[in-house]
């Protein structure tokens, strides 16, 4: 594949790495993960796993709440409190944290999810006390202060800027959810609309902080060159005196049925068309989730996909293509597939192409051949993904946080290896079907190309 | 991609406080020291560089070809990277499909992929799958057979890219900021080509390339994972051994000039953010001056958080998500560069924010702590730059590119840590122009009225 096409790739593509997220741990051979459980006095809970390979850590804490834990008016509330994380406590000034980190060889971040919000730090092994000490600091003593608050509300609006307003698959993709999902919160960009933005106050960050930045609602996960039982003694005493709370029940309005297609539109400054067909789908805990695994990987892993055949290989149809279905979702959310519009061809067509191969795997099972190739490719990516403690560590916290258990890790494997080619033909008929699809389609408008306002030599 | 939501699955998470570092976070380093690379060169000159590493049942082995870019006739801008593109379009014992479905029906990977100054070839496969791996690699090296159709095809797939890449704004900002910089220079083509040169470009352009750059004399092989040193050696032999070395290709090593004066080129689109790249020629990878340039340019804008560029304009000021600066050395001198991204309004005061900083590292030396941070990140963080074996064995290839010497890895943090404030001072000031540099604007010019300099 040309280098060039790499940026193409990254915009439709970001699927391919998902599954060697999720399958990178939990195999029932050689290289199962030993993941010791613990839970302390206030309900925090705590994964660790031994991986000495290499002297370093990854520490993960990982907080149940995400966008779908946010009301309507005020999107992007848990994303918005994960940068004021970075601001400093009493004992800590703003930026501190990260500095402390990185003078010690480390580096932190944070990311948000409609699920989750988790913060992380890679460091040296014998550096992971400073990393506990840090997180349990600012899991109970967040300054919250108003003047950093109103200055970050601009870094978050330039973040929005920069990944949702000037970047036309991004706006189609927004766009495409907000109209799939009408009741339930994953509605809503995890970023957040502007006037929700703007409207926001601390004393709403304070309550969704207070509310949910409590220990019972928070699992602590190390992977890497550690002695479980020297580290625990040391994550009770940062952690264990931080009193639990109760949490608020969970009330997410579930998404009712979807009773035909839904389209959506979008013009706007772009060069190319773009084409997004979300089906609703469910999540780990339909056992139909790992045939729709597999079913994603034949349509859209590699370039002998079924999209990447028929639409860039055959018919040039297409810039680029793929699908993506995750099923470590807290709820039910959309399989969907895209289509980056090659220069000329209509977006009618590109469409017709995607729905054409869909029928194909819902009249006709995919061959052993295929059936197996899309296996070895889990089962490998499943290997490679241990390459990477900070990988394992991501997936726990996500089977964990999400609801599914990062002890039903290991059977996700071992279903997937039971998918026949049957169940894959079966799931197709039953989910990718027109009356519960949402059809995106991004439209350029007008043509233009760059224009030179000035050039000084 | 779903903006944000989507994205929250994949390795770049919305959010994050700052997205653009994460891909370097993955951990699993190992330590500096116990990097100790095997070489050996083959009787048909093919350098090899092999790590063992047993814990996991993975092989990567990439293969870096010593063209890039910088190789292309100015009139066919784009060979280098079209032929890399099309290795594995076709050999002469397999087509494209048939490639394809040897390498994933084992769930492995096999990529090219062309820079600048060099084009790497890489696999990975589990080790089971080591000899396959080997073996489709020296085909698409060794046998390309670049049949038409593929040819053409790929083409059109090219320039597709070049027309969706004008809706990215770092791209279109990057392309015009190259052609600034190195006027004139092969640096100044983008990889990929142009709409107008990659027509030009025929098969038989792609054979003689072919021809004439890929050869065994000419390429590194490194090796990393699941295999000893006498099976890589065994599989180089079997695999790349038929390779016939050839003659050097000629290298006219020109470097890039320097600009006299502020340059500037803004480019009008609708959209609500104004992308800013600033800055000129930096360094070359061979510089002895590397390692201080690397603490200055830390502390100025690719520390993270703890750069003053980053306190400057998103801690203080709040006007952008991301900003930073950036050393690009190559074989000749690359580019140096400072890029944020910042709602049209705020694009002067912005600019105006960067040239500050620019000038203060000029002006007086960095703090005792500013120092010594920098260097305790770049020191303790070094393991994590080849935490993997994927990463590992790309920077085994360019250690050897750049011949940095194999004690690199034990090396480098002393390297690092005799740096002092005088250096940083001393570099700054050598390589630091913030009047006179190259500037692009892209975003909506009407609302940005950029100050002219």
């Amino acid at each position: 594949m040309p280098s060039g096409l790499v940026r193409v790739l990254t915009v439709f593509t970001i699927s391919i790495l998902w599954p060697i997220l999720w399958i990178g741990s939990g195999s029932p051979s050689a290289f199962a993960l030993e993941v010791q459980e613990h839970q302390l006095a206030n309900g925090m809970k705590v994964l660790l796993v031994e991986s000495p390979k290499a002297p370093v850590v990854t520490v993960q804490i990982w907080y149940k709440v995400g966008s779908r834990n946010e009301v309507m008016g005020r999107a992007g509330l848990s994303h918005m409190l994960e940068h004021m994380m970075f601001k400093g406590t009493p004992k800590h000034a703003q930026g501190e944290f990260s500095r402390l980190i990185k003078k010690n060889g480390g580096n932190d971040n944070a990311f948000t999810s409609q699920d989750f919000t988790a913060y992380f730090e890679n460091l040296a092994a014998d550096k992971v006390e400073l990393a506990l000490e840090l997180e349990a600091d600012r899991l109970r003593g967040l300054l919250l202060d108003d003047k950093e608050f109103q200055l970050e509300r601009e870094v978050v609006k330039e973040e929005r800027r920069l990944r949702s307003e000037d970047d036309p698959q991004s706006y189609l993709a927004e766009a495409l959810f907000a109209q799939a999902f009408q009741m339930h919160p994953y509605h809503w960009p995890i970023i957040g609309w502007f006037p929700d933005l703007n409207a926001m106050t601390r004393a709403d960050l304070k309550r969704h902080y207070d509310t949910y930045y409590v220990p019972n609602n928070a699992t602590l996960i190390v992977v890497g060159d550690i002695k479980a039982a020297r580290l625990l003694p040391a994550i009770k005493r940062f952690f264990e005196a931080i009193p639990k709370r109760p949490l608020p029940p969970q009330h997410v309005t579930p998404e009712p049925e979807q009773k035909g297609e839904r389209r959506i539109v979008v013009k706007r400054d772009a060069q190319l068309p773009s084409v997004m067909i979300g089906y609703r789908t469910p999540n780990y805990s339909s056992d139909d989730a790992y045939a729709l695994t597999i079913l994603e990987s034949i349509l859209s892993h590699g370039k002998t996909s079924r999209l990447y055949r028929s639409l860039v290989y055959e018919q040039k149809l297409a810039l680029a293509v793929g699908a993506e279905y995750s099923l470590l979702q807290t709820d039910p959310d959309l399989f969907y597939c895209f289509a980056a519009v090659a220069p000329g061809q209509a977006t009618e067509q590109v469409e017709r192409a995607v729905y054409a191969e869909i029928q194909k795997l819902q009249q006709e099972a995919p061959s052993e051949q295929e059936l197996q190739r899309a296996k070895n490719q889990v089962e490998a990516a499943y290997i490679f993904g241990q390459d990477s403690n900070f990988r394992q560590a991501m997936l726990m916290g996500q089977a964990e946080t999400t609801g599914a258990g990062w002890k039903q890790v290991e059977q996700f494997v071992k279903k997937l290896r039971d998918v026949k080619a049957d169940d894959v033909k079966r799931v197709a008929q039953k989910y990718l079907v027109e009356d519960g699809r949402t059809v995106g389609i991004l439209i350029p408008t007008p043509p233009q190309t760059e224009t030179t306002a000035a050039e000084a030599r | 991609m779903r903006p944000a939501g989507r994205e929250a699955r994949g390795e770049r998470q919305v959010g994050g406080v700052l997205f653009l570092i994460i891909s370097l976070l993955f951990a699993a380093p190992l330590h500096a020291a116990d990097i100790t690379p095997h070489r050996f060169v083959t009787p048909n000159g093919l350098t090899v560089l092999v790590v063992e590493q047993h814990a996991l049942p993975i092989v990567q082995i990439q293969a870096l070809v010593k063209t890039g870019s910088a190789q292309d006739p100015p009139e066919k801008a784009g060979l280098a990277n079209l032929t890399a593109g099309l290795l594995d379009e076709g050999t002469t014992t397999r087509n494209a499909t048939q490639l394809a479905e040897q390498i994933e029906f084992v769930g492995g990977t096999l990529e090219t992929k062309t820079t600048h100054d060099f084009t790497t070839a890489s696999t990975r496969v589990l080790a089971k799958d080591t000899d396959l791996g080997f073996e489709l690699l020296a085909d698409i090296l060794l046998h390309p057979s670049f049949p038409e159709p593929e040819l053409q095809r790929v083409k059109t797939l090219i320039l597709g890219e070049i027309i969706a890449q004008k809706d990215d704004p770092g791209a279109v900002a990057g392309k015009a900021f190259s052609q600034l910089v190195f006027n004139g220079h092969p640096y100044s083509w983008p990889v990929n080509g142009t709409d107008d040169t990659l027509p030009a470009i025929s098969r038989a352009d792609v054979q003689a390339f072919h021809a004439r750059e890929y050869l065994p004399n000419r390429t590194i092989l490194a090796v990393v994972g699941d295999i000893t040193v006498e099976q890589a050696r065994a599989l180089a032999d079997k695999h790349f051994g038929s390779w016939q070395k050839g003659p050097e290709p000629a290298r006219t090593a020109a470097s890039p000039a320097a600009i006299d004066k502020p340059v500037v080129k803004l480019i009008d689109k609708e959209l609500t953010q104004t992308t800013l790249i600033l800055g000129h020629v930096g360094i070359s990878r061979a510089n002895p001056d590397f390692y201080a340039v690397t603490v200055m340019n830390y502390i100025l804008g690719a520390g993270g958080f703890s750069s003053r560029l980053m306190d400057s304009i998103r801690d203080k000021q709040g006007l952008a998500y991301g900003v930073m600066s950036q050393f690009e050395p190559r074989a000749a001198s690359g580019p140096f560069l400072v890029s944020l991204q910042t709602r049209n309004a705020t694009a002067n005061q912005a600019l105006t924010g960067v040239l500050k900083e620019l000038h203060a590292m000029k002006a007086a030396p960095v703090s005792a702590k500013e120092l010594s941070e920098a260097k305790s990140y770049l020191m303790g963080s070094f393991p994590m730059r080849f935490d993997t074996t994927h990463k590992l064995a790309e920077v085994l290839c360019q250690v050897e590119f750049y011949g940095l010497g194999l004690d690199y890895f034990a090396q480098y943090p002393s390297w690092i840590g005799k740096v002092t404030a005088d250096d940083v001072l001393r570099v700054a000031k050598q390589y630091l122009h913030p009047d006179r540099y190259a500037l692009v604007a892209v975003g909506k010019m009407g609302e940005a009225k950029l100050k002219q300099p």
